[in-house]
């Protein structure tokens, strides 16, 4: 094992594919996780388009990889500093504890925009607008309820919050929410099938394999509504529903609705650690996300010698682009190791 | 009174708190493939009427699906029938029972009779 370790900053998906596929080919990794627990962004979820297969089944496969006896796990492990020496990575956590490799892989993953910057949609100050990941948090506990406990008889989403727009300075497509938004809304209907549910869009970008499909089937089966047309504001009704106003642009009409809930599709930005140690290490590229060597050719390499990419710190990826993408990096680690 | 020569001009805005939502569905149940409409505007795009009137089925359809049946019958008086928009239809929908149906049932709610 001379010469064959390796720091993973970041457990979610991309950290621990990476990790497993080293450990696999006898390195001995280190895998750095902030939270308490490995999983990253999959912990918020309960079903994954477009299979509709149990976030809990992916889980548990971390789980059970992350236990290989060549990866040491670190929770609540918040590295602060990085840098390179002596041919070595260093990574200094919170508490000043510093741990040593050849070679450094980056997953430090996303986080999702902050509604509340867009304030005209009310998110923070009415509390029927929530956003996509707080409605997923109520298919966890498997009750979808307006802010007075009631089911909700309307519900709208609404796509491109905090993608696609200059005015939060993101002009990029998160690539991932106009899926979510279908099937959130299918499992809405899954549980409410007398909700009406509607999506509001600037286009529905589905490229995904079978998204297409479920989209269809969204409309066809469970009668969800598309409306193309961006909702320019939210306003709380007297009975504390929200009304929103927007363009029916197909239509060339004003329209107006209110409904119980609104749900923020929000966007992908790129996590605070990845920002942070990325301006450290000189490999912070557009928006704060981890910029690659090469997009075709050395996506997982950096500028830097031993410094290695994976998963969404460096663009918004699904989560099968994330875990292929680590064991991309994990094999360009080996190559580096048996290199140098 | 003097009088100013201003009006108080309607809302135009499609309110869809009071819409008739509920006529849709009736298309639907009838013509299940109606709800799979993406609005891509090929239908209109190869419709012989919609290249020498004002004739849009894509937007009659829009407008029923929001309850908008104002001028909709004298609309669809201009359609052929001649079923050239479903041959075009990229999602399969049945354009040409969806017009007829569309008729049949602006003749239920009394907006104008027409000849079928």
């Amino acid at each position: 094992m001379e010469n064959r370790k390796v720091i993973i900053i970041g457990g979610g998906p991309a950290g621990i594919e990476a990790a497993y596929n080293l450990a696999l080919n006898n390195c001995s990794v280190t895998v750095l996780e902030k939270e308490a627990h490995i999983g990253g962004n999959i912990n918020n979820i309960v079903k994954l388009f477009p299979s509709f297969v149990s976030a809990d089944e992916i889980h548990e496969n971390f789980s059970q990889k992350s236990q290989h006896e060549n990866i040491k796990l670190y929770t609540n492990t918040d590295i602060t500093q990085l840098f390179f020496e002596n041919d070595l990575w260093h990574a200094k956590d919170a508490s000043g504890e510093t741990y040593t490799a050849d070679a450094l892989l980056l997953s430090t993953g996303f986080k999702t925009f902050d509604a509340r910057f867009k304030e005209e949609l009310g998110y923070g100050i009415y509390s029927g607008v929530i956003t996509s990941v707080e409605l997923e948090a109520m298919f966890k506990e498997g009750k979808i309820t307006t802010p007075e406990g009631k089911i909700p008889q309307r519900i709208a989403f609404l796509n491109c919050v905090g993608s696609r727009d200059e005015k939060v300075g993101n002009h990029y497509c998160s690539r991932v929410c106009c899926i979510n938004a279908v099937k959130q809304s299918i499992s809405i209907k899954e549980l409410l099938p007398d909700t009406e549910v509607f999506c509001f869009y600037m286009d529905i970008r589905m490229a995904g394999q079978f998204y297409e499909e479920l989209y269809r089937k969204s409309q066809e089966k469970h009668n969800v509504n598309y409306i193309r047309g961006r909702i320019s504001e939210a306003a709380a009704t007297i009975d504390n529903r929200v009304q929103i106003k927007c363009e029916d642009t197909l239509n060339q009409l004003p329209m107006k609705m209110t409904v119980d809930l609104l749900v923020l599709m929000v966007g992908t930005e790129a996590s605070d650690g990845t920002t942070n140690l990325g301006e450290q290490v000189g490999v912070k590229g557009e928006y704060g996300f981890a910029k690659s060597l090469n997009l075709h050719g050395a996506d997982n390499l950096t500028i830097k010698k031993g410094l290695f990419l994976a998963g969404s710190c460096k663009r918004p990826l699904t989560l099968p682009e994330t875990m292929a993408d680590s064991r991309a990096a994990a094999f360009e680690i080996l190559n580096y190791l048996n290199q140098n | 009174m003097k009088n100013w020569g201003f009006t108080i001009s309607t809302s135009r805005t499609i309110d869809m708190d009071k819409a008739d939502l509920k006529t849709y569905n009736k298309i639907t149940e009838k013509v299940p493939s109606a709800k799979r409409c993406l609005m891509c505007g090929a239908c209109s795009a190869t419709c012989a009427a919609h290249n020498h009137t004002s004739f849009n089925f894509r937007k009659c359809h829009l407008s029923f699906r929001r309850g908008q049946f104002e001028n909709l019958a004298e609309e669809l008086d201009k359609c052929m029938l001649c079923g050239k928009c479903k041959l075009v239809c990229p999602r399969g929908v049945n354009t040409r029972a969806i017009i007829f149906n569309m008729r049949i049932f602006l003749n239920d709610l009394n907006y104008k009779k027409i000849s079928l």
